[in-house]
């Protein structure tokens, strides 16, 4: 059930700073793509403007075509919760609603979702709670609070959240940019299961990350600041680390700049 | 994840059904026609009923409408969202017609007269007089209000922050919060049991005092706790390396909050205490108990009857002349318009405050 | 990178920074966080010269300081003792001398030779009014925090909430004297059509005249504490954290569905806060209601009919007349409202603390 992505020529603003040009690629499903590039660069916005997040701040609106299985996304009579709903997304921070336990947290989709059936949800929770491997670590204290586990922990739990509604694709924002080596590795272990189930596509300041993780891998830079993002070279993750066909890409990876 | 028992909404389909555009409009005129034939043709009422009706009707055939075309979650969003624009619209009516009253009937007696002079000797017939000798009033009591509270505020929150330990600071704090929460009658009440009535004959050949002064006291009483607590926050907030630097540069304790500290939070702690003088300023209870409320300009607020401008609002209020209104709202402009600079002098402060929270 | 909202931006003030500017010896001019890293010469010579360590001193500075401000503090528990005394001195010889029962009785006679009087009629009016005025005035004001924080643009938004602040600092006299002479006849206009059509409730009952009644005082205190609840839900709702929020989006919910996810349940203690303040106020409020109320002496849920009064009205309004008895029993009153803000402000409180568990943990 993971959806095949096909980005033509997308445009991305904010307000009147144009973010992204001109970004045309093909994420295939059931694969682990990683979005790299200086800072700046706007592989965020793009990841953003995959499931419609982009257009949540004020004065930001995205051009182009963005296709989910021959759908595009952008479509006037789209309804934009059904795009989130079959896009999910981590964020670069742990955000678990900080008012909720650790079990309403999972189950928040669910219950938004109309799902009310007591037995319904647990089994739900427990089942993403496996999946992303956190089962074993909260299944004695789903009733506390979310935002009282650490960092990596509550990172997971947001993956769970995510993976609770079944999703067919997910988004990472750098996801484990906030949390330490170990808690990374976990988050790295997870998603290689997770690319059986889901088309993935993550963005990453760790180079080493996104040669371990990914199949396919995008680099984005920019000429100068202020200039729009611009998609550098896309290819298999082996190639771009090891015969990138772009100079620029091999001085980024190499670390002669950005 | 396809073994998920879950009922699995997973349509491939991205698109939804939505109500065309005109729709909402569409429902609204039909909900006002609708109400306006029930309310005229039963004859239960007038156009405000019209509008009421017309209103429950549009939220009702809104999420109908919704309901059916775009599903419960859209039909609920539009519906809260309607609400939520409704609950605006409703506020702002009152509140709209409490500016523009006080803009237009103060606007009457707005001339040099009304400053100048004061309701000494005017009678029910005479057109004239003034607030002179309620400003006055209203600026001795407040002015004399902070110079007690605010030492007094500052020292508290700082003994509270930077030295109070153990149940000691914890009963001030407590005892701090519990003050916040004085009805504004009660501190006068308050000042007329202790001061009016009890200290102050001991100076005025046994009569009761009723002064100025008094009036400040019941309004300090009512400052202070605000005081305490908005310099409390902003002593909190100053970093707290701030402090160790200069520690470690031998700088003793006190020198330390004095010059590093309280210059910090000084902008927080300035922003506070004009919000509590604003919110005093519109006092009128305390005042009315233990001010007296004289009608002659009085300069000397440790003796005899003093007004202040709320009292001088409420009084003319309550008076039969018919010039008394025109007197009332003039002088409640002022008021306002006095508490409306302090107010936003405060909040300008407060937004180039460094400290934010 | 750029793609992270602005809101969530940590809101640092940049410690390190200020230490620069500040951590100097004692004599620079340390003025709030300015930008100056002036150059650091060592400060006068004569600090922190060799020898050898001096003693504490037992008497100082510090210690002077120390008791100052520790004066300050004793001195705020000394104030509110002296108001819990002098009140209650007050209030006794009052309350010996009432011939009828203080709770029960319905009337306030306290400068007859046989006071009689009773406080029972006016707390029923004090809690009436004000929970009638928070039934009408809060359900509004989150509506329209709700609007200003997350409906409106933010410019629009920004603007209108600046304007209710300011309303809310709007003295109360100046709502009563509004609600006395401008809303009195609408509100007399509705009473009418209310007792028409519904005169079969007790609370729309009565045959006139209307006006001057608890639901004029009650309308007026709703729109008075109407600013005062908005501002501060709207401060509350606006510091919902913006990760939440698109935390909320992501998963596919609607606007009103994440306000019920994210903004609701994080600002709660805010909004309960924000309600008993306003609780608060509309309890002890004097001058709006001396100057819209009916003043009477009844216990009645009818709300129309010219009447009504609370124990901060009637202190106002009784007050001229006092005698001794009478201002002791005013006082008295004074001491019931006192006793019935405090059970709020506690109750308030507790509800607060036992949610904190949960917010506290989210910081």
């Amino acid at each position: 059930m993971a959806k095949r992505i096909e980005a033509t020529n997308v445009t991305a603003y904010y307000g009147a700073f144009k973010a992204i040009e001109n970004i045309n690629m093909t994420v295939e499903p059931k694969t682990v793509t990683a979005l790299i590039g200086p800072s700046g660069c706007g592989k965020s916005t793009f990841l953003r403007s995959i499931n419609r997040m982009h257009e949540v701040l004020p004065g930001a609106r995205v051009e182009g075509s963005l296709t989910i299985d021959g759908q595009d996304v952008y479509d006037r009579d789209v309804d934009v919760t059904a795009v989130r709903r079959m896009i999910g997304m981590v964020f670069q921070r742990p955000n678990p609603f900080p008012t909720m336990s650790i079990f309403e947290n999972v189950v928040a989709g669910l219950r938004l979702n109309g799902v009310k059936k007591k037995s319904v949800l647990t089994d739900a929770a427990e089942k993403a709670l496996r999946a992303a491997n956190l089962w074993d670590e909260v299944k004695d204290r789903l009733g506390k609070p979310g935002a009282g586990l650490s960092g990596g922990q509550q990172q997971r739990l947001c993956i769970a959240r995510t993976i609770a509604v079944e999703p067919q694709v997910v988004l990472m924002d750098e996801p484990c940019s906030a949390l330490d080596p170990i808690s990374t590795l976990a988050i790295e272990e997870l998603m290689f299961q997770l690319k059986d189930q889901y088309t993935i596509i993550i963005v990453t300041h760790n180079m080493q990350q996104a040669s371990r993780v990914s199949d396919r891998t995008a680099f984005f830079s920019i000429e100068k600041t202020g200039d729009p993002g611009r998609l550098i070279e896309y290819d298999n993750t082996q190639k771009i680390f090891t015969n990138p066909s772009v100079k620029k890409t091999e001085d980024y990876i190499t670390g002669r700049f950005g | 994840m396809s073994t998920l028992t879950t009922p699995s909404p997973r349509a491939v389909d991205l698109r939804a059904r939505r109500l065309p555009g005109y729709a909402p409009i569409g429902i609204a005129a039909a909900a006002l026609a609708l109400a306006a034939a029930a309310v005229y043709g039963g004859g239960i009422g007038g156009p405000v009923l019209v509008v009421v009706l017309g209103a429950v009707l549009y939220l009702a055939g809104l999420y109908a409408a919704s309901n059916a075309v775009e599903g419960r979650r859209a039909a609920r969003n539009r519906t809260w969202s309607a609400l939520i624009h409704s609950a605006f619209v409703l506020a702002v009516l009152p509140l709209a017609s409490v500016v523009w009253t006080l803009v237009s009937k103060g606007a009457e007696r707005l001339d040099g007269n009304f400053f100048g002079t004061s309701m000494n000797n005017i009678g029910a017939r005479d057109p004239n007089g003034g607030a002179y000798h309620a400003i006055v009033g209203t600026l001795e009591q407040v002015g004399i209000a902070t110079l007690i509270t605010v030492p007094l505020g500052i020292l508290c929150a700082i003994y509270v922050v930077e030295y109070g330990r153990g149940r000691f600071a914890f009963a001030i704090r407590f005892f701090v919060d519990v003050m916040t929460g004085i009805p504004s009658i009660v501190s006068g009440l308050f000042v007329l049991a202790f001061w009016v009535l009890i200290v102050s004959p001991v100076f005025n050949d046994g009569r009761p005092g009723f002064s100025g002064f008094a009036a400040a006291l019941a309004l300090s009483v009512l400052m202070l706790p605000t005081i305490v607590r908005s310099t409390e926050e902003m002593l909190r907030l100053v970093p707290a390396p701030l402090r160790e630097g200069a520690y470690a540069l031998g700088v003793p304790k006190w020198k330390t909050i004095l010059r590093v500290v309280l210059p910090t939070a000084l902008p927080g702690i300035v922003t506070g205490v004009m919000l509590a003088i604003a919110r005093a300023a519109g006092e009128t209870a305390p005042v009315l108990l233990v001010a007296g409320g004289g009608a002659a300009i009085n300069l000397n607020p440790f003796e005899n009857n003093q007004s202040s401008l709320a009292l001088f609002v409420y009084q003319q209020a309550g008076d039969a002349s018919r010039y008394a209104p025109a007197r009332a709202w003039t002088a409640a402009l002022t008021l306002v318009a006095l508490v409306l600079i302090l107010t936003v002098a405060a909040k300008l402060l407060a937004r180039r405050n460094q400290l934010s929270r | 990178m750029g793609d992270t909202p602005p809101r969530s931006a940590d809101a640092g003030t940049g410690a390190s920074r200020v230490i620069t500017d500040h951590a100097r010896p004692a004599g620079a001019s340390a003025r709030p966080a300015e930008d100056v890293p002036t150059s650091r010469t060592p400060g006068g010579g004569a600090l922190g010269g060799g020898g050898g360590l001096p003693r504490r001193r037992a008497f100082g500075a510090e210690r002077a300081f120390r008791g100052l401000t520790l004066a300050a503090g004793t001195a705020v528990l000394v104030v509110i003792v002296a108001i819990a005394v002098f009140l209650v001195a007050k209030a006794v010889p009052a309350l010996r001398a009432n011939t009828v029962s203080f709770w029960t009785f319905e009337g306030w006679f306290p400068n007859d030779p046989e006071p009689r009087f009773g406080i029972g009629a006016l707390a029923f009016g004090t809690v009436l009014s004000a929970v009638l005025a928070l039934l009408v005035a809060v359900p509004v004001a989150l509506g329209i925090a709700l609007y200003l924080s997350h409906y409106a643009p933010r410019r629009l938004g920004n603007a209108l909430g600046f304007l209710i602040d300011l309303l809310a600092a709007v003295p109360s006299v100046v709502f009563g004297l509004w609600g006395r002479d401008y809303f009195s006849g609408p509100v007399a206009d509705l009473s009418a059509w209310l007792n028409r059509y519904f005169g079969w409730l007790p609370l729309f009952g009565g045959d006139g005249p209307y006006g001057a009644s608890m639901l004029l005082g009650a309308l007026v205190l709703a729109i008075m504490v109407l600013p005062i609840i908005t501002s501060l839900s709207r401060e509350v709702f606006r510091q919902t954290p913006t990760a939440n929020e698109e935390a909320a989006l992501a998963l596919g919910a609607t606007r009103w569905e994440m306000i019920r996810t994210a903004v609701l349940p994080y600002g709660r203690p805010g909004v309960i806060a924000a309600v008993m303040l306003g609780l608060g106020r509309a309890l002890g409020e004097t001058i709006a209601l001396a100057l819209t109320l009916g003043i009477t002496f009844n216990i009645s849920f009818n709300i129309i009919d010219n009447g009504g009064n609370t124990i901060a009205a009637n202190i106002a309004n009784a007050f001229g007349e006092a005698n001794d008895t009478g201002r002791g029993a005013l006082i008295a009153s004074g001491l019931m409202l006192f006793a019935i803000t405090l059970i709020v402000n506690i109750t308030a409180r507790a509800i607060i603390h036992r949610r904190r568990e949960f917010t506290e943990s989210a910081a």
